[in-house]
């Protein structure tokens, strides 16, 4: 791919990845953010947080089933970033404007209610992963350690989950899309790796 | 932009998604218009004025009379909100699914089944109802379970007053509501493992409280599909899901009846859900509420016990512990 052709593909992909937060601002400007805005922001970041996730975690198995989208390797960290950055506005969503920066109410939030501990547990799983994002970061880890932490990624997404689940009333089944793609893409890793390495035996043989 | 008579088109079609962008651009101007205007309704007249699409909600004008009961003080929500944020899971699980798909709900005729521990199974017609007293404007708080809440201008006469045409039996100890089923017309029941018809229930003094409103309207005009037409209660000093929506059958039993919600996760909703900001919910505290319709800094508000209904209703459960029996 052309230098070029990147820049242009990754401005494309940031424009992408702002426009709910451009959606909220706008929004939150003009008083526009329906019935209950708190709770819209709420969805907003949140829902945002998991399909990029879910975006983010296709991009391994379709560049081993269509080699020639290898490139889109160049796009997962960038993606991935942005996982962290609606999930942490998920999370000051959630201090602001549910628990009002009350220590008291977070302390008891987070002791007491499955599904703030399941949220919280997913964004602290998520911290690492941002942090060591860097160049540097991977170089100081080695690519072995580095790729073994990352695959930290695979729980913070079931967390996620399983957040949805516990956040949705009993008998709605409205995050069941999600977990069904979750649930394929988590499943194409193992049955990509099986199906090379039949194909590699059988070259071998 | 349809304008005129709006008799023969669902109210659902009327106000589409786009236009409710709108409406929400409007809410600041409306709630002005309704504080110049002193009176509820007439601020919503003067709107129309401006801009009648706003307020082009109209099917049919109730006339109805004023209550001592009404609650005052209270900024109303918007006919807007209170029309395009609904649970009404039989239409749908998303809050604008309702305003969109109710359309088809056949609201005439329409009858009340009444049954159970009566002296007589009896059957009221909905236009019957109608006119069994004056109609009168309710001013409620609604607190939804959910920790969002509404100021709702509600249209009817105190259950009370129907109860009494019943002739419920000294055995009937509890009431029970069922409303309207069925899954052809409400397609998108499939959505919750719920199982129907929606059931709500009240012990018999709880029905019989004055504040217990058999409810008809909304902003002094019929109540749209999504609402809960043609007929409903309301609870004000409980969370919304107790109140139940499009009643076809009200039962009179000796036990406390089975409730949808109450059957769906009971250790999240209690039977009597009476709201109560010194209970939590499991999965949230109950000490705060949004107010809809207000930017976000500004929808955080203090939960009151009962609503703010406590001095109509405490004496109830005087006696009883409200964390055990929440």
């Amino acid at each position: 791919m052309k230098p070029s052709t990147l820049v242009l593909l990754k401005t494309l992909v940031w424009i992408a990845c702002l426009c709910p937060l451009a959606d909220l601002l706008w929004g939150a400007v003009n008083n526009n953010l329906g019935p209950d805005p708190t709770a819209e922001i709420a969805n907003v970041t949140g829902l945002t947080a998991l399909w990029t996730l879910a975006i983010t975690l296709a991009i391994s198995p379709v560049r081993k089933l269509l080699p020639q989208l290898t490139w889109l390797i160049k796009f997962r960290r960038l993606l991935g970033l942005f996982v962290f950055f609606y999930a942490t506005l998920h999370l000051l969503t959630y201090v602001a404007l549910y628990a009002g920066f009350d220590l008291n109410t977070m302390k008891t939030d987070i002791t007491k209610r499955r599904f703030i501990i399941m949220g919280m547990t997913t964004w602290l799983l998520l911290l690492p992963l941002a942090l060591t994002s860097t160049n540097w970061a991977i170089r100081k880890l080695g690519g072995k350690n580095w790729n073994r932490l990352h695959k930290l990624i695979y729980l913070a997404a079931i967390c996620a989950t399983i957040h949805y689940w516990w956040k949705v009333k009993t008998g709605v089944l409205e995050p069941a899309p999600f977990t069904l793609i979750l649930l394929v893409l988590l499943l194409a890793r193992p049955v990509i790796a099986w199906m090379q390495r039949r194909r590699t035996r059988a070259v071998v043989v | 932009m349809f304008i005129g008579n709006a008799s023969d088109i669902p109210s659902s079609e009327i106000t589409s998604r786009d236009t409710y962008r709108l409406y929400l651009n409007r809410r600041k101007f409306l709630r002005a218009a309704a504080a110049a205007g002193g009176a509820m309704l007439g601020g919503d007249r003067l709107a129309e004025l401006f801009d009648p699409r706003a307020v082009a909600h109209a099917d049919t004008k109730l006339q109805t009379v004023s209550s001592p009961l009404t609650t005052t003080g209270e900024q109303l929500t918007s006919y807007a909100d209170i029309t395009h944020y609904n649970n009404f899971y039989e239409f749908g699980v998303d809050k604008g699914d309702p305003a969109k798909n109710a359309g088809g709900l056949p609201t005439r005729p329409w009858t009340i089944k009444v049954e159970g521990k009566v002296a007589k199974p009896l059957t009221f017609d909905i236009d019957d109802l109608l006119k069994l007293r004056p109609l009168e404007d309710r001013v409620y708080r609604f607190r939804c379970v959910e920790a969002w809440s509404m100021v709702i201008p509600w249209v009817g006469y105190s259950l009370s007053e129907f109860i009494k045409q019943c002739n419920p039996l000294s055995t009937a100890k509890f009431v029970q509501f069922l409303s309207y089923y069925d899954r052809h017309v409400e397609k998108w029941s499939g959505e919750s493992t719920i199982y129907w018809p929606y059931s709500e229930g009240l012990r018999m003094d709880e029905a019989m409280n004055p504040l217990t409103l058999l409810t008809f309207g909304l902003y002094g005009e019929v109540l749209p599909n999504q609402d809960g037409a043609p007929v409903r209660v309301i609870i004000p000093w409980k969370y919304g899901f107790k109140s139940a929506k499009s009643i076809v059958t009200v039962r009179f039993v000796d036990k406390m009846p089975a409730t949808t919600w109450n059957d769906m996760a009971p250790n999240e909703y209690g039977f009597y859900s009476n709201v109560n900001p010194n209970v939590d919910h499991p999965r949230w505290s109950q000490k705060t509420e949004r107010r809809i319709g207000l930017p976000f800094y500004e929808q955080r508000r203090t939960t009151l016990m009962f609503n703010g209904y406590g001095d109509q209703v405490a004496s109830l459960y005087a006696g009883m512990n409200l964390k055990k029996y929440y």
